[in-house]
């Protein structure tokens, strides 16, 4: 079974959605990237979302899972490039992502990510 | 007046994302526009995901729609699970039940044009949904 | 119900086709102001479509498979009148202009039985009378078409976004919106924001009279829809008749940034993007030149 590939980006970790996922795909983003955050002590975790053309329910729950352990383990989420038409959806279908920041490109979310580690380091 | 219509089976997660896919393109094909597209797509996905968990397995039966000033595509699901008891329950929102009925059908029917809904408890579920491209 | 007996018209068409584009022919060159050829090829088209479907369809209603091709037939060649700036009427006569070279080949064929000739003139009267409303109907679609397409452009036209600086578009919004426009609007607000990467939009109307619940929705909404995508919206321009619907509406606007003016929503959006505006010490404003 293919796996979405997390990449190590100095502290942060990245991970760049661009297929089609089917709910166990997802689970097992869920599991590996709780599982890298604590390999590599990472305090940040990006999501690129950019190729995504649809979040339904269960991706919008999974990102909100990750963005809640990476807490609990001292890491931030950041999600990257949601589509104009994924967001109006997702405002129309009703779901929030609570706990997850967004942020409209990779550039501006580790610039995020970073702002974020230094306030909590202070 | 109903054009091309195709049956897709859903037995498995990989039929869910081929269940999105031939949504998306059997939208496109109507010229709907971008966002639309995404909310069948979207509603789609919440509709199969719910045949496949809740109703064990089932089917979808994919319709394009001519009218005079406008198109559209209708969706049918179709399962022979348990079926729901109490349909108004069901379509409230419950983001947290962990039973994934939460948002599916609240939510698809607020991303469809129209929603209809039959179940009987032992019999199974039908939920039909359009999508006008206007 | 008694059988009404068989019509002769099918037999009749096969037999004098050739005799009827000719008489057909030179009457479309006397009464239509365009170029013969042409429509003789749709003259031509019409009479074997025609002989075709009332050989096999009902003569009394062509709604039926067997008069598809002509129905096709007759939707295309509507559809580019349309385009080409015809009538209606203009449209319709190509059918209508039959009638003639018809009935007096039906006054041939049947000549000496007066009821047989009055009742397939009816007959082809009531099927060439359906075949003209066809094209007519077929025409008004297309012409709303057209003026849809026209209005979608419009519109698109009319609500541009404007970059006001690095990171900052203004959406001045003008006249009155409906459901449709603001949706059109917002959509391509939220593509500006991905394809410019700014991070703060203002809407602004000012130049909108009247806002009812679904318009206050849709702002709501695509204000929401930003903050998702990782940007901020603020609305300005709201002036006291709006600010006073909006209440009453009850519309909750406490999680959206609102301001008076476009300036100040633009000096909020800079002070929000780390931006401030300043007057160095040692210089005076440019002097005006003498004229």
């Amino acid at each position: 079974m293919d796996r979405i590939p997390v990449l190590k980006m100095g502290q942060f970790l990245l991970v760049t959605i661009q297929v089609d996922m089917h709910d166990q795909l997802a689970l097992a983003l869920q599991d590996d990237l709780t599982a890298q955050i604590v390999r590599h002590r990472a305090r940040g975790v990006l999501i690129d979302i950019s190729a995504v053309d649809m979040v339904d329910s269960f991706m919008g729950r999974m990102l909100g899972n990750i963005a809640g352990m990476a807490r609990i383990l001292d890491a931030e989420t950041v999600v990257v490039g949601m589509q104009p038409s994924v967001a109006i959806t997702l405002v129309e279908l009703g779901l929030a992502l609570p706990g997850v920041r967004t942020a409209l490109n990779v550039e501006k979310g580790v610039h995020l990510l970073t702002e974020a580690v230094r306030e909590s380091s202070s | 007046m109903s054009e091309h219509s195709e049956a897709l089976p859903i037995r498995s997660q990989e039929d869910v994302v081929l269940v999105r896919q031939a949504v998306r393109r059997l939208a496109a094909q109507t010229g709907m526009n971008l966002v639309d597209q995404t909310k069948i797509v979207t509603a789609a996905s919440e509709l199969a995901r719910n045949t496949l968990i809740y109703g064990k397995g089932g089917t979808v039966g994919l319709e394009i729609l001519k009218e005079d000033r406008r198109s559209g595509v209708r969706l049918t699901f179709e399962d022979h699970g348990p079926g729901i008891p109490n349909i108004q329950e069901a379509l409230k929102d419950g983001f947290t039940s962990g039973n994934g009925l939460g948002l599916g059908l609240g939510g698809a029917k607020r991303l469809s044009s129209e929603f209809d809904i039959v179940s009987e408890v032992g019999q199974g579920t039908k939920v039909t949904i359009v999508r006008w491209n206007r | 119900m008694s059988t009404p007996p068989v019509s002769r018209l099918p037999e009749i068409l096969a037999a004098s086709e050739n005799d009827l584009l000719a008489e057909w022919s030179a009457a479309l060159d006397r009464q239509m102001a365009s170029r013969a050829g042409t429509l003789r090829a749709v003259a031509a088209d019409f009479l074997s479509a025609l002989r075709n479907g009332a050989q096999k369809g009902e003569l009394s209603d062509i709604s039926g498979q067997a008069w598809a091709p002509m129905r096709s037939l007759l939707e295309q060649f509507s559809r580019d009148r349309a385009i080409q700036g015809f009538s209606a009427s203009q449209t319709a006569t190509l059918v209508f202009s039959f009638k003639e070279p018809l009935f007096a080949r039906l006054r041939i064929a049947l000549a000496g039985d007066a009821d047989a000739l009055a009742r397939e003139t009816w007959t082809a009267n009531l099927l060439l009378d359906q075949l003209g409303l066809h094209t007519v109907e077929t025409f008004q679609q297309t012409r709303e078409e057209i003026i849809t397409r026209q209005q979608e452009e419009l519109l698109e036209l009319s609500t541009p976004v404007v970059q006001l600086w690095d990171g900052v578009l203004a959406l001045p919004l003008i006249g009155t919106l409906d459901s449709a426009r603001t949706g059109v609007v917002m959509q391509s607000m939220l593509e500006a924001i991905v394809n410019t990467g700014a991070e703060m939009a203002i809407i602004d109307i000012t130049g909108v009279p009247t806002v009812d619940t679904l318009v206050a929705q849709h702002l709501l909404k695509t204000v929401a829809a930003a903050r998702l995508m990782g940007a901020d919206c603020i609305i300005s321009g709201i002036r006291p008749q709006i600010a006073q619907t909006i209440i009453h509406l009850g519309v909750d606007l406490t999680n959206v940034i609102t301001k008076a003016t476009l300036a100040d929503a633009f000096k909020l959006a800079l002070q929000r993007t780390g931006m401030r505006i300043v007057r160095p010490e040692n210089v005076r404003p440019e002097a005006r030149k003498e004229a």
